[in-house]
Order: structure tokens, then sequence, then C-alpha cells
């Protein structure tokens, strides 16, 4: 209850914020938009300073301790500001209150659009960021780039894979599901046989909705500059909705939501049986749950159409220089540092899954073998994944409230009789509201 | 609930009730109705029942906490909730918890300290300061003050921390160890509990009596007043003490550099961590970390209780 409240409270905080930003954006100092060229960017390496991140990425701490090393001038400060949505809330209050920015701020893609169209991001073309059009895969570079503009530079991704508990699978002798509607079909076999086993958890998840609708062709949102459409109606939307239903109707997935320790202890023990998520998922399984070790294997993520090969993104974030930012040129060094080169490469080697295409074809990467998964060279797929991803997809600018009213709009769909597509219309609506009142022009 | 209630007496009562029992008996064997008096009081099994189950309701959570500050991650996942896994880690986990990150957990204790000792402490003597001016000296606008203090009491925290983060933004104070302190200072049901207990605790003809033998009025505070106001200080003091220790939503806003983290901020970060891509989930830690969180306060607590409740109970009887 309290948590509810506080949360509340800090999304009033937020669009107090939002408010003030637009002012806040056109009183920014003359020097904005000249951009460093490559030799502001080494002088002010040569010059030294602090730069302070706010990222609760983990490998990160090593390769700061990297990048002071090389630069023994510069002083990383790593700052975990909070995880998702109230990293985001914390920056936006910062950009607004005038004070308190960070040089460097870890942005998931989905949220990247709030801070670009707020102009409250650097464009890193104007430091030279363009020339790594090539190094990131398409998914990524896609999400950080509008236009000529390049808000972020991408920090890892989450081309989607089908992680399984084989040990479940196998005891029950159940064929893993290369199909959607295969994985139906499983669903309903794993749960006859244990009434204790669900083939996954779901109780509403607004980044797992659109990353499977996303796989699926839907595109329900397109933006253009402030015009926005959000039509969750269209043909991919509904292949999804028509195969979910079945597993809500059925009471297939299990009640539990994700990342809370009944979701760990249900991966544990073999309850939730499947997940189908990001690439980056094997380091939270390996620490996360170290006693399943061995149970779990990675397969290609079932297709919607027989044969096909169509993959989606889930998560990832990407490295941005606030505007406020009191040194972008060490900012951007820094930000270039970590994603790409040595740097991209260590932080794979710490576990990350990268969103280079070097490290992505690298045969070290490819063929390192996953104790986890019982030895199998699980990042090929992941690896394909990538390469399959689904081109035009689009975020909304303020996804970051839009799934925050998730699930109290299609989330009802999970708990009662509502029907999930009534659930995404009850979202869509929503979501149009805000934006028209935000300033945007929605159209539906 | 009467039902189950009464089956649940049926089986449990005999050992409860029987203790209360066993010094009435000779009594009983002289005079037939003694009556029932505060210090004899009649025992009563439902009320016995009643109080039973509140008493496992409020410790089972803490049993819950100390059975589980002894599981590592996998005993967490793979054990029951409420009973020991197969082996301990209890002490691992406590050398775990205070190292893990370079130890930032005893930076939050320290934290945690400070905002108690400035926060609390301060608090404490601006309401003692206060109170027993407002109670004790005549002068315009007192009534006015009342209307205020009264009308503090009654705003929640959480409605002024928006408007607060704001102002603190503005003075630049946001992400110091100031933004948590100096909030905290200001305690308006200290200052009325203050105001009232100094009205009922300190005799003015006493007061007189100082002025007339030529003691000046700090002098008259400290060495008469002050001693007078000791219950009603330590319960101000212990009642800010455990708002500040369980303070959450006033350095959520206002800290977000996690080195002026106190624990509350800094469990619910640890906690946060297994909620993202490639993030540890540090569920035993957390559960050890919360253990070691209510130690101290629960240490207060024992130490100060008996100040504690001759405070409350100050001012309810005319001598």
């Amino acid at each position: 209850m309290r948590t509810r409240t506080a949360r509340r409270l800090l999304g009033a905080l937020a669009v107090v914020s939002a408010l003030a930003l637009t002012a806040t954006a056109c009183g920014s100092d003359a020097s904005d938009g000249a951009g460093g060229g490559p030799k502001d960017i080494e002088a002010a390496l040569e010059k030294g300073g602090k730069v302070t991140v706010w990222a609760w990425e983990p490998t990160l701490k090593k390769v700061a301790e990297d990048f002071e090393k090389k630069y023994p001038k510069v002083d990383v400060e790593l700052v975990n500001a909070g995880t998702g949505d109230k990293q985001y809330t914390a920056l936006q209050n910062a950009i607004a209150a005038g004070s308190g920015a960070p040089d460097v701020a870890q942005v998931e893609y989905y949220a990247l659009g709030q801070f670009a169209i707020g102009e409250s991001v650097e464009d890193l073309s104007s430091y030279g960021a363009q020339k790594y059009g090539t190094s990131f895969t398409l998914g990524p570079w896609n999400a950080v780039t509008d236009g000529k503009a390049i808000h972020a530079l991408p920090m890892d991704s989450g081309p989607m894979a089908f992680f399984y508990n084989k040990q479940v699978f196998d005891k029950h002798g159940i064929n893993v599901p290369t199909t959607w509607d295969e994985y139906v079909e499983a669903a309903r076999a794993l749960h006859k046989a244990d009434p204790k086993i669900f083939i996954t958890n779901d109780t509403g998840d607004a980044g797992a909705t659109t990353s499977l609708i996303w796989q699926a062709g839907g595109r329900p949102y397109k933006t253009n500059g402030t015009a926005v459409t959000v039509n969750f109606g269209d043909e991919g939307t509904k292949t999804f909705t028509a195969t979910w239903q079945k597993l809500l109707d059925e009471k297939l997935v299990a009640p539990i939501s994700s990342w809370s320790d009944a979701w760990y202890k249900g991966l544990a023990d073999g309850s939730i049986a499947t997940l189908s998520i990001g690439a980056w998922m094997p380091a939270n399984l390996t620490s996360g749950v170290a006693s399943a070790s061995g149970d779990w294997r990675v397969a290609p993520l079932p297709q919607w159409t027989k044969g096909a090969k169509v993959s989606a993104e889930n998560g990832g974030s990407s490295l941005a220089v606030p505007k406020a930012s009191k040194n972008k040129e060490l900012a951007y060094a820094f930000t270039e540092f970590v994603t790409t080169g040595a740097g991209a490469s260590a932080r794979v080697a710490e576990g990350a899954f990268p969103a280079t295409s070097a490290d992505l074809e690298s045969p070290a990467f490819l063929d390192a073998p996953f104790p986890y998964f019982g030895g199998q060279k699980a990042n090929q797929i992941f690896a394909e994944s990538a390469r399959n991803v689904g081109v035009d997809w689009n975020y909304l600018p303020y996804q970051v409230y839009a799934n925050s009213v998730f699930n109290d709009t299609a989330g009802k769909a999970y708990v009662s009789p509502t029907k999930l597509s009534d659930g995404l219309k009850a979202w869509q609506d929503a979501s149009v509201k805000y934006g028209k009142d935000q300033g945007f022009t929605v159209n539906q | 609930m009467t039902t189950s209630l009464a089956t649940t007496a049926s089986t449990t009562s005999p050992a409860p009730a029987a203790a209360p029992a066993v010094p009435a008996a000779p009594a009983a064997g002289r005079r037939k109705r003694r009556p029932h008096t505060p210090l004899n009081p009649r025992p009563s099994i439902p009320l016995t029942v009643v109080t039973g189950l509140v008493l496992v309701y409020t410790l089972l959570p803490l049993a819950w906490l100390l059975v589980n500050a002894t599981k590592d991650q996998n005993g967490l996942l793979d054990s029951f909730g409420l009973w020991f896994a197969e082996d301990t880690h209890f002490w691992d986990n406590i050398t775990r918890t205070l190292t893990y990150d370079d130890g930032v957990f005893v930076r939050w204790l320290l934290n945690t300290l400070l905002y108690v000792a400035a926060g609390a402490g301060g608090a404490t003597v601006l309401a003692v300061l206060g109170g027993y001016a407002l109670a004790k000296y005549e002068f315009p606008g007192r009534r006015a003050v009342f209307a205020v203090v009264l009308g503090a009491v009654a705003v929640p925290g959480t409605a002024l921390a928006v408007p607060t983060f704001l102002m603190f933004s503005n003075m630049g104070l946001t992400n110091t160890p100031w933004a948590v302190i100096i909030p905290s200072l200001i305690s308006p049901f200290g200052l009325y509990l203050m105001w009232v207990f100094a009205a009922e605790a300190v005799p003015t003809e006493l007061l007189e009596a100082a002025r007339i033998d030529g003691a000046g009025e700090l002098r008259t505070f400290f060495t008469i007043a002050l001693p007078l106001l000791m219950p009603g200080t330590v319960t101000v003091l212990l009642f800010s003490m455990v708002a500040t220790w369980n303070n959450y939503f006033l350095p959520l806003i206002m800290i977000k550099d996690p080195d002026w983290y106190p624990l509350t901020l800094g469990l619910n970060a640890w906690n946060a961590q297994a909620q993202t891509a490639g993030g540890e989930a540090v569920f035993d830690l957390i559960i050890t970390g919360s253990l070691l969180t209510i130690v101290p306060i629960v240490a207060v607590f024992l130490l100060l209780q008996r100040f504690w409740q001759s405070g409350l109970a100050a001012g309810s009887v005319k001598e």
C-alpha cells in the first residue's frame, strides 16, 4: 500500500517535472548543439575531470575501472540511481530541477523516446557517432536513431529466445514447441500431467506483450515527430491475443509476477516451465536460480507461422548524454568506450549480451559453452534471433507512462473475465488520452 | 470468527488460563466472592485467546525473518518458508551482508545513524524547548500557534513530500544529507505532546518559586523543568527515532546517490537488483540485512520502554 502511494506521488512528481521540462530545454546555454569534434574529446580526456554515470547495469563497474586505467585523469562515478522507471523519474526530475543530472545515463530503448522528444539528451551525431551505424545490430541501432539524430549509443540488446526446463519436458515426454500453437498444446499437456506445472507465468507485463505483438507482425505504435498513432486492432495484435486468450481462458499460465521471489522459486522448482524472454536472461538464471543449473536449455522462440524465423527484442538499454551534463565531451568519450570496441567486448566477457555485430559474430562468443544450460552453445541461438528481429518497430515517445498504466487497463484480462483484446483497447484509449493531454497529435 | 474462536479456546485455553488461576486459589477457599480489582483481574478465556492470536500474528514475521536469515539463495528457493533449510548460512550471510558491494551496507547503517541522531535528536530538542515555552509562557499569538500545530499534525508527511522536494531542489540541497535531516527536525506531533506534557508535569508554582529565589529562566528550565520533562522527552525521542529509522519516502525522493542512502533505501535497491537484466538476485542478503536493520531499533525500544510507558500515562490522573 505504502509503495503504491509512493509510486503515485512519484508519478505526480514526474508530471510536474515534465511540465517544467520544456521550459528548461529552451533555457539551456548557448553552447548546445555545437557538439565536440574528435579533437575536443581528446583534449577533454587529456584535461581529465569527473563523469557521473547513472546506471544499474552490473558489468559497467569493470568497464569504468578499465576506462579510468586508460585515462588516469578521468574519474568515473557510477551511481545506481534506481532501476528502470525509478531512474527515469529521478532523471526527469533532475533535468527539470536544473541541477543534479548525471553526465551519462542508462536508458532502456522503450524509454529513450521520452527523453529524445523532450530534447533532454544530446544528439550524438555532432560528436561523430554516425560512424558506428554499421557496428551495431539493426534492432538496437533503429531504437537509438531517429532520422539523422542519434539519441544514445546501444549498450546491450535483448533478442528473444525460448528458455525451457528440459528436465520437466523430458519427465512428461513433451516436445519443445516450435510454433505458438504447439506452445498452447504443450501448456495443456504439462498442466494436465502435473497441475502444479505451468508453461509460464504471466500477470500482465507490458514489455513482454509488446515484444510478442512485435514478433507476430503487429505494429501498434507509429511515431513521426509529435504525430503518434496507437492502434491495437491490427492483424499482428489479433494473432497474439487469439493465442494468449486461450492460455488465459484455460488458466494455463501461473498467476505469478515476473521478478518476484515467487517467480524465482517457480523457476527453481520447475513449476514455471518456460520463459520467452531476452537474451540477457542467462546471467539472471545463473546468479538467481543457481540450484536449477543443468535443468534449463535454450531454443529459438516459437513462431506464429510454421517454418518462419521471426524474432523480436525484449529489453535492452542504451547510454545517453543528458543535455544538462556539465562535461559532454568526457561523457561522450565514456559512452563510446563502453558501447564499442574493447569496452563492449569486456562487458560481454562479464556476461552482458552485446548489441555490437562484431561481438555477436566472433567465434569465441558463438562457441562459448553455457555450463548452466548443460554445456549448450546458447549464443548461437541468441545471435540468430538478433539477425531475425522484425523491422520497423516503434515505441511511443511516452512509453514509460503507457507501460505504467498497462496493469490498470490490459492487466484486467489477467485477473477478471475481461477479454485481452478489450484490455488492449482500454490500454490504447488511456495511451491516446495521455498523449493528447501532453500535446501530441494522436490517431487511433 | 466467533465459532473459530470458541473451538480454539476449548483446545488451547488450559495452559494460559491455568497461570492466573493458581494464586487466586487459596483466597477462593476463605472468601466466596472476592471482588475483582485491577490488581486482581478476572481471567478471561476469550481475551487470553485473542491476545495469544495477536502475539502469534506479531511474532510470526519476526520468526520468519530469523529462520530465513539462515538460508542462502538456493535454500530460500528450495526449502519451506517457515522452517530451516538443510544447511545453515547464518554467519556466512551476516559477513556477506556486511561486505557485499564493498561494504556498502555498513555505510548505509552509518547514514541511518546520522539521520536518526541529527534528525530525531534535533526534533526532540526543538519539541521540548517549544512545548515548554508554549505551555509555560504567556505571549500574544499563542492560540494561533496552537491552531497551526494542530493543523500540522493532521497533514500527512507524504503530502508535503513533493513541495518539500521542489523547495530543497531550488536551494540545491537535494542529494545531500541535509535534505533528509532538515525535514526530520520538524515534529508537530512531538511538539504537541511536549506542550501537553509540560502543562501537566511542570507545576507553574515551582517555576514561580524558582524565580522568586532568583534563578534565571535558563537555569529554571535546565535544573527544574527538564528533569520533570524527562518521561515526555524520552517518549518524543523514541517516536522520532522510530519514524526516522523507518523513513523511506523522504530519502527516496531526495537522495539519488547510494552513498547517502539510509538502510531502508539501500535494502530496496538490493531488492530492485533482482528485477533487472543481468542483475544479481540477493534475496538472502536482503533478508539478513533486514534482520540486522531491526536489531538496533528493537534494542532502543527495550532500553527506553519504561520511560516511554510512564510518559504515555502522565497526565491521565489528576493528583
